[in-house]
C-alpha cells in the first residue's frame, strides 16, 4: 500500500494555492542576472537556511528567454513558500519580469534592486529583510494530508555502471509504475540517452499527438549530434558494454528508459516546462546532471530520483534528491551519500518488485519531510540549461 | 536462504540475467523461483534464455524486445553476440 500508515493514499505536505503541494518549504533567493550572484552569496552568508541560488545568466543573449522560463519554473516549484529575485535594477534588468512570470505561474515572488536600494549593502539588508518576513510568514503553512496523485517524481541516472541497467533503473521503474498507479506523475527526461529504445517508448504514447512529438523530439536530437559528427541512432554501444553482456544498442537504452516504469507516455514537454496531464511524461533535457536537476525543478517535480552506479554527489536545492546506488560495495563506500541500495536485486536476496515497493515508501516518506543524505549534506547545485539545450530545440 | 543467481527484469521478459557466473549444467533461480539449467557457461551479467526461441523471434528484456535471434536458442543457452542481432540499424545509413 502506497501512502503513510496513518493516511493510505496521502503523505503529509504543503497543500498550495493553486492545488499542487510542497514536499518542502523553502525561501529561495535567485539573483536576476549572473552579475548579483554576489549580493545573493552574501545572503547566504547571513541566512542560511535560505536556499541561495547562484548562476551565469546575462539579461540578453542567444539563451535569455529559456534562462528566465527556467529561472520562474524553479521559483514557483511547489516546494518554494515565496522567492526573492536581487537585480542590479536598471531598465535592462528582468528582476520585475521575472517575479511577475513567477506569480503568474502560481508561486509567490518579489524583487530587490541594486538600485532602488541604494548600493549593495542596502541591497543586502533589503533582501535579509524581506527573507526573514517570508521566512516568518512560511512557519504558517503546516503539513496535511494531500493526496499521492500530486506527487511529480523527476527521475535521472548520472554515474552509471554496467549494474545500473540491471538494479538501479529498474528498481526505480517499478517504482515509478506504483506511483503512477496511485495517480502521481513521474518524469523521464534526458533525450539522449532514450536514443536506441525511442521506437518502444513511441509504442507506448497514450496518443498520436504524443507519439509525433516523441518522434520529432528524437529526430532534433539527432540531427543536432550529427552537426558534431555524432551518430546517436546508430549502434552505440562500446566493448566494454558487450563484454558487461549487453548486445543490443535496445537493451543498452532500455536500461536507462526502464527507470520511468512501464506505463503509456501520457505527454511531452519542453525543458522545465510544467506536465498537464498525470503520468508518464518525457522531458526534453540534454544529460547535464546539474541543469537536468533544475529542469525538473522548473518542471515542478518535488522529488527526484536519481540513480548513480558510482555515487554522484550533487542534488537539487528545493527538491529532495533520493540517491539510489546500483551496487550495495558503493551503497557501504559512500554510505553517507546514498539513501537506498538497489544491490540487494544484484545479491540475489530481494526481488525487483520488493525492492521497488520498499522505493516508493521510501519516496513517499521523503516527500513527508524524510531528510535526504543531500539534504543531510547540504547538497544544493543549480545550474542553468547549458547552449545545447537551446540549439537543439 | 541460498541467494538467488539469476535475474528476471520484467515478468514477460524471455531472457534472465547471471547474477554470478554460471558454469555449463548449473540449475539457477530467480527469487520468485524461475529456474533455468545452463546448457553452457554464461559470465555474470550475461543472458540465459529463459525458453526455446526459433531463428528470428523477438528476444524480450525489460518487457520489450531487445533484438531477434540469430539461430534457434534453447532454454538455458547464453544469449549475446553469437545468436541475438538488433533489429536497428543506423537510421542515418546512405
Amino acid at each position: 500500500m502506497i501512502a503513510s500508515a496513518d493516511h493510505p493514499g496521502e503523505f503529509l505536505g504543503y497543500p498550495r494555492r493553486d492545488g499542487r503541494a510542497g514536499t518542502r518549504n523553502v525561501i529561495a533567493v535567485i539573483p536576476s542576472t549572473g552579475d548579483a550572484s554576489g549580493v545573493v552569496a552574501q545572503v547566504q552568508r547571513l541566512r542560511p537556511d535560505a536556499c541561495c541560488v547562484v548562476h551565469q545568466a546575462g539579461a540578453a543573449g542567444p539563451l535569455a528567454d529559456l534562462e528566465r522560463e527556467t529561472l520562474a519554473g524553479f521559483a514557483s516549484n511547489p516546494n518554494v513558500a515565496a522567492s526573492i529575485f536581487v537585480g542590479l535594477g536598471d531598465p535592462d534588468d528582468p528582476m520585475a519580469a521575472l517575479a511577475d512570470a513567477t506569480r503568474a505561474r502560481g508561486g509567490q515572488a518579489c524583487a530587490v534592486g541594486l538600485i532602488g536600494e541604494g548600493g549593495w549593502d542596502a541591497a543586502v539588508a533589503r533582501t535579509v529583510e524581506v527573507y526573514d518576513r517570508a521566512a516568518a510568514g512560511a512557519q504558517d503553512a503546516v503539513r496535511r494530508p494531500v493526496p499521492i496523485a500530486s506527487l511529480v517524481l523527476g527521475t535521472e541516472c548520472g554515474g552509471s555502471d554496467a549494474f545500473s541497467g540491471i538494479s538501479a533503473n529498474p528498481v526505480l521503474g517499478r517504482a515509478a509504475d506504483r506511483l503512477v498507479e496511485a495517480g502521481a506523475t513521474v518524469v523521464l527526461a534526458e533525450v539522449t540517452e532514450l536514443i536506441g529504445a525511442e521506437h518502444l517508448l513511441i509504442e507506448r504514447a497514450a496518443s498520436p499527438d504524443v507519439a509525433r512529438e516523441l518522434r520529432e523530439l528524437i529526430a532534433r536530437w539527432e540531427a543536432f549530434a550529427l552537426r558534431f559528427g555524432e551518430d546517436l541512432g546508430g549502434d552505440n554501444i562500446s566493448a566494454g558494454n558487450m563484454a558487461g553482456g549487453l548486445t543490443t544498442i535496445e537493451e543498452k537504452s532500455l536500461g536507462c528508459v526502464y527507470k520511468g516504469g512501464s506505463t503509456p507516455v501520457v505527454e511531452v514537454v519542453g525543458y522545465g516546462q510544467r506536465p498537464r496531464r498525470r503520468g508518464l511524461v518525457v522531458m526534453d533535457t540534454d544529460g547535464h546532471d546539474i541543469s537536468e536537476l533544475t529542469a525538473l525543478a522548473a518542471g515542478g517535480a518535488n522529488v527526484i530520483v536519481f540513480t548513480t552506479g558510482r555515487g554522484t554527489p550533487t542534488a537539487s536545492p528545493i527538491v529532495p534528491t533520493v540517491k539510489v546506488a546500483s551496487t550495495t560495495p558503493m551503497a557501504e563506500r559512500l554510505s553517507t551519500m546514498i539513501d537506498f541500495d538497489a544491490g540487494s536485486v544484484l545479491s540475489g536476496v530481494e526481488s525487483l518488485a520488493a525492492a521497488g515497493d520498499r522505493l516508493c515508501d521510501l519516496v513517499v516518506a521523503v516527500a513527508g519531510g524524510r531528510h535526504t543524505a543531500a539534504e543531510l549534506l547540504g547538497q544544493r547545485d543549480f545550474a542553468l540549461p547549458p547552449l545545447v539545450s537551446s540549439v537543439a530545440q | 536462504m541460498t541467494a538467488a543467481s539469476l535475474l528476471v527484469i520484467d515478468p514477460a521478459d524471455s531472457v534472465a540475467v547471471a547474477l554470478v557466473d554460471l558454469a555449463a549444467g548449473t540449475t539457477a533461480a530467480t527469487v520468485e523461483g524461475v529456474t533455468a539449467t545452463t546448457l553452457r557457461e554464461v559470465p555474470r551479467g550475461h543472458k540465459v534464455a529463459l525458453r526455446d526461441h526459433a531463428k528470428g523471434e523477438p528476444v524480450i528484456k525489460y518487457g520489450a524486445q531487445i533484438g531477434v535471434s540469430t539461430e534457434a536458442i534453447a532454454r538455458g543457452d547464453w544469449v549475446h553476440l553469437h545468436n541475438l542481432a538488433t533489429v536497428r540499424g543506423s537510421t542515418h545509413d546512405a
